[in-house]
């Protein structure tokens, strides 16, 4: 799966290698126990990033996050947040396997996506990300 | 395609990735079993089909997953105000001057 699937020269599209992907539910007001159970401060607005460590975070709606990290870590990561659950109450499903990541590069990327993305790609801000459509699936796009 | 503002992200979003909820401001009685069958089913089923501002609930499903409440005219369908869920009915004459 991580061979490159096209290349041209204005755009290349990979399926990039496989990390743990984790959705985070959490009461912003409890926020900072999840932060400290992922070792990231977590980031309050939607759309915004943290990233160090190999592990990224990003902020997906007032109460949710999608955690990113090394393969080799998920379980790790799940039992912090099992430590952390005492402090307070959280959801964390492990979604790994229900996605894959593609990289779209080049001049062109933006062109590519717009052509099944409603939104206005233009003014997205290097670093944050937006779940959207890409034709009728949900996607979370990264930029 | 119609642009919808998002109270959550405070972002002008695709029609496309939200999803109507029906009318907004509709409290369940407290208390269902001392209502007759008739307040019961207007509870239920009965809503007001009116020409103009329209105050509705709407989703953004394929973003932050949130429901909220909007004033739409349903003659143009310009959407004149949204808010977060839980938060008072506004203004609606006031927020049509400011939309304009």
């Amino acid at each position: 799966m991580n061979a490159s699937i096209k290349s041209f020269d204005a755009i290349s599209v990979t399926v990039l290698p496989a990390v743990a992907r984790l959705n985070l539910r959490i009461a912003p007001a409890n926020l900072e126990v999840a932060s400290a159970a992922f070792g990231l401060p977590l980031p309050g607005k939607i759309g915004q990033r943290v990233a160090a460590n190999g592990r990224a975070a990003w902020c997906l709606s007032p109460d949710e996050w999608l955690l990113h990290g090394p393969e080799a870590e998920q379980t790790a990561i799940v039992a912090d947040f099992a430590t952390a659950r005492v402090k307070a109450p959280r959801s964390l499903t492990v979604i790994s396997d229900r996605e894959f990541t593609i990289a779209i590069t080049g001049p062109r990327a933006q062109e590519l996506l717009s052509v099944a993305c409603p939104l206005d790609l233009s003014g997205m801000v290097p670093g944050t990300a937006k779940r959207t459509l890409f034709d009728s699936a949900q996607v979370v796009l990264i930029r | 395609m119609l642009l919808i503002h998002g109270p959550y992200c405070d972002d002008t979003l695709p029609e496309l990735e939200f999803a109507y909820a029906g009318a907004a401001h509709i409290a369940r009685p407290a208390d269902p079993m001392s209502l007759s069958d008739e307040e019961w089913r207007d509870f239920l089923y009965v809503r007001s089909n009116p020409r103009g501002l329209h105050a509705e609930r709407w989703r953004y499903i394929h973003g932050c997953g949130r429901f909220f409440n909007a004033s739409r005219d349903t003659v143009g369908d310009k959407f004149s105000v949204t808010y977060k869920a839980g938060k008072p009915r506004p203004d609606l004459e006031k927020a049509v001057q400011m939309s304009k």
